[in-house]
């Protein structure tokens, strides 16, 4: 079995290859049908995210399940043809596939490297997969392993610290000033969009009283709705300056509306508690000589983007990092996955044991006819009980030396050699294990999801 | 045997020292966590150390003024790791164990034997531990005060380095600020109050306008007006910060002031 995953990202296409490879959320079940009634397709995740398309799956053969992939790809858009997509797609199989699926939820593939949203898509595409049962013991198990992995990444690494995006950025600088921001006044000065956004970041961090002034009355009521603020006139907004904590301005004067004087004066009025002041706008807005004021604290475009810049060179240091517990956590699922090959043959002897047991007990009750119940039921259980322990350090060896070869069907035929078993079939050539349990319940571990398939078989 | 333990205190809190600056410039927290385990070593051996100089010999404790600045050396560790424990401020480490251990290792230096007292002296063990306690807020004031003008500096200069990033906000320095000489104003009143007591009882006069009396004096005056012009007229956030490092210097002339009285004069007082 191997596991492989076929698709496009932002590094390898353009937005409007992406856009024509996208399925509707509506379609994605009638999708996930379509990869999986393809004859290598063992199991598929359907994966898409706006920098993404992918598709991991489990096939037999590398090569044929690969081209199944792609031709369920192409066929995704009417406009698409074959001979345009090829070039944009990537292939990985084993523990590249592995790897890249781990890195991708751990948000090391993404475009802002850190960005917390990728994490819950791959969970629902994860979740669309087993409800749909396109989804099986292994690609359940490496899906779980590669959200714990991204939960670790985040609580051992710093990646996801620290603000990115500019409007965020806001947020951050004005933490270092006020610590927590619940409680706190902003003022927005002017309506435009950079602004807007963060203000709405900081009034999601708790900043609880909104003052809007806009020249344009008409809009300003637009953003009194959106933030359920209070809206001041343009004429009076610098005498009020003083209620706020932190101005947010963005208007679109070709000269500075806000000087030093009028924020010394409202500094003065807040008895020197500090102001925070971020000049969005571009002209400025905000007289840089502002800046010479004390306790009070401005920041333009340039210093917020210099922030920014600062926060992702952090994040690719620790990118580093992560990189490190992706490898460890390959590693244990390869381990797991390699294990996987020993199991149709444990079967198979859990099977024979079962069957020479059954025989053989058969013998003896034809023998003693007046055996009582107790009697028969210990005999019974004298043999399992054999059965079990003759087996058990067969099994075991098995299991070792398949985990720690590099082919596992050298060990599993040995192991069938020894035992007249009826079907004697490579272990590295089976079938995948596909209990119903599996499917029907996704949220249940794959692994003992095996176990319970395996000694299911045993009861029988 | 007393020597031996303030070495190894001494060794403990120069290797926390330079732990905490290291973690300054360092992302992780590691060195931080390293350095707080060494700082809980000093600590307690601190604690050793003070138990030796408080029952060693018939002396009433804290009477001479080595003994006093090991109190406050200790004093400043306990608030340290009081800090640590409970808001995380792995960065006061940096700031505060310097002076704990530059106050420790002044006590080397300075004379240690206890000297007999008359029984009326005795209740100058009171007034040295609350001026003591007064001082470690100023201290605490201080640092608090020195990181609220780093801070601020790195803020207004947009240096969005590590030592940014490590410091807290303003705000919480501003309140760290405000806290510490709340809590360090009425202890040194109450330490100058029992001082002038025990003056009056063994001189009979409550003051002798040595160097001492005039720093403290000063200093408690300073610290009175920075309390007052924060209510009164608004001396906050930098302007509060600049006026606590300042006033720190009139704690440490009152240092001076004991050591050159205690140099000139036959007994402590």
């Amino acid at each position: 079995m191997n596991v492989i995953v076929v698709g496009v990202s932002h590094k390898t296409s353009s937005v409007e290859l992406r856009e024509l490879l996208m399925v509707p959320e509506s379609r994605v079940g009638e999708a996930i049908r379509r990869l999986m009634a393809h004859p290598n397709i063992h199991e598929g995740v359907f994966l898409q995210t706006c920098n993404r398309v992918e598709v991991y799956a489990v096939t037999d053969r590398v090569d044929d399940g690969v081209a199944a992939v792609r031709e369920f790809l192409a066929d995704a858009h009417l406009s698409l043809s074959a001979e345009r997509l090829l070039p944009h797609l990537y292939r990985h199989a084993g523990d590249r596939a592995v790897t890249h699926l781990f890195r991708v939820a751990s948000s090391l593939d993404s475009l802002v490297v850190g960005e917390p949203q990728i994490l819950g898509q791959v969970k629902a595409c994860f979740r669309d997969a087993s409800t749909h049962n396109a989804s099986g013991v292994i690609l359940n198990k490496v899906f779980q392993k590669a959200i714990s992995v991204a939960k670790r990444v985040r609580t051992e690494t710093r990646i996801a610290e620290n603000a990115v995006s500019v409007s965020y950025a806001a947020v951050e600088l004005a933490q270092k000033v006020f610590g927590n921001l619940a409680g706190r006044t902003v003022m927005l000065v002017g309506a435009g969009e950079m602004a807007k956004l963060a203000a709405r970041h900081l009034v999601g961090h708790g900043v609880r009283n909104v003052l809007l002034t806009t020249r344009d009355a008409l809009r300003g009521q637009d953003m009194v709705d959106r933030f359920h603020g209070t809206f001041v006139p343009f004429d009076a907004f610098r005498a009020q300056l003083h209620k706020a904590d932190i101005v947010l301005c963005s208007t679109g004067a070709p000269h500075y509306v806000i000087g030093p004087d009028e924020v010394a004066r409202a500094v003065r009025e807040r008895w020197n508690r500090p102001m925070f002041l971020i000049d969005v706008a571009v002209p400025r807005n905000i007289d840089p000589d502002v800046r010479r004021v004390d306790n009070a604290f401005l920041f333009d475009m340039d210093d917020l983007e210099a922030h920014v810049e600062q926060n992702r060179e952090d994040r690719r240091m620790e990118a580093a990092r992560a990189e490190g517990i992706v490898r460890d956590e390959v590693g244990v699922v390869l381990r797991w996955m390699q294990s996987l090959k020993a199991t149709p043959m444990i079967v198979e002897l859990q099977k024979y044991a079962e069957a020479v047991k059954q025989a053989e007990l058969d013998k003896a009750f034809g023998r003693f006819e007046r055996l009582t119940a107790e009697q028969r039921e210990a005999m019974e259980s004298l043999a399992s009980g054999i059965a079990k322990k003759l087996l058990h350090g067969s099994l075991a060896a098995l299991k070792d030396a398949v985990r720690s070869s590099s082919n596992g069907s050298v060990s599993a035929d040995a192991a069938g050699h020894c035992y007249p078993l009826e079907a004697q079939r490579d272990a590295t050539e089976s079938a995948p294990v596909r209990h119903p349990a599996d499917r029907s319940e996704p949220g249940a571990p794959p692994s003992a999801a095996a176990v319970t398939a395996d000694r299911e078989n045993v009861a029988e | 045997m007393i020597v031996a333990v303030l070495q190894l205190t001494l060794g403990f809190y120069f290797l926390g020292t330079l732990l905490s600056l290291g973690y300054l410039l360092r992302r992780s927290d590691a060195l931080a966590r390293v350095a707080l385990g060494v700082t809980c070593a000093g600590c307690a051996v601190h604690t050793v150390l003070l138990a030796f100089q408080m029952f060693s010999g018939d002396a009433t404790p804290w009477v001479s003024f080595g003994n006093a600045l090991s109190f406050f050396s200790w004093s400043l560790v306990v608030v340290l790791l009081t800090a640590v424990f409970r808001q995380r401020l792995y960065v006061l480490g940096a700031f505060m164990l310097p002076l704990a251990f530059l106050a420790l290792a002044s006590t080397a230096v300075l004379p240690s034997e206890n000297q007999a007292l008359h029984p009326m002296f005795h209740v100058v063990w009171v007034h040295v531990t609350l001026s003591m306690l007064g001082a470690v807020g100023f201290a605490v004031a201080f640092v608090a005060g020195l990181m609220y003008l780093i801070q601020d500096w790195l803020l207004k200069s947009k240096q969005f380095n590590l030592l940014y990033v490590k410091l807290p906000p303003l705000d919480v320095l501003d309140r760290l600020n405000q806290h510490s000489i709340v809590l360090g104003f009425p202890l040194l009143t109450l330490g100058i109050l029992m001082g002038a007591m025990s003056a009056q009882l063994t001189l009979g006069a409550y003051i002798s306008w040595n160097s001492e009396q005039i720093w403290a004096l000063v200093t408690w005056a300073f610290y009175l007006a920075v309390l007052v012009g924060r209510v009164a007229v608004g001396w906050r956030a930098k302007k509060a910060a600049c006026l606590t490092v300042v006033g720190f210097v009139g704690v440490l002339l009152t240092f001076l002031g004991v050591l050159f009285k205690e140099e000139s004069l036959p007994v402590n007082l």
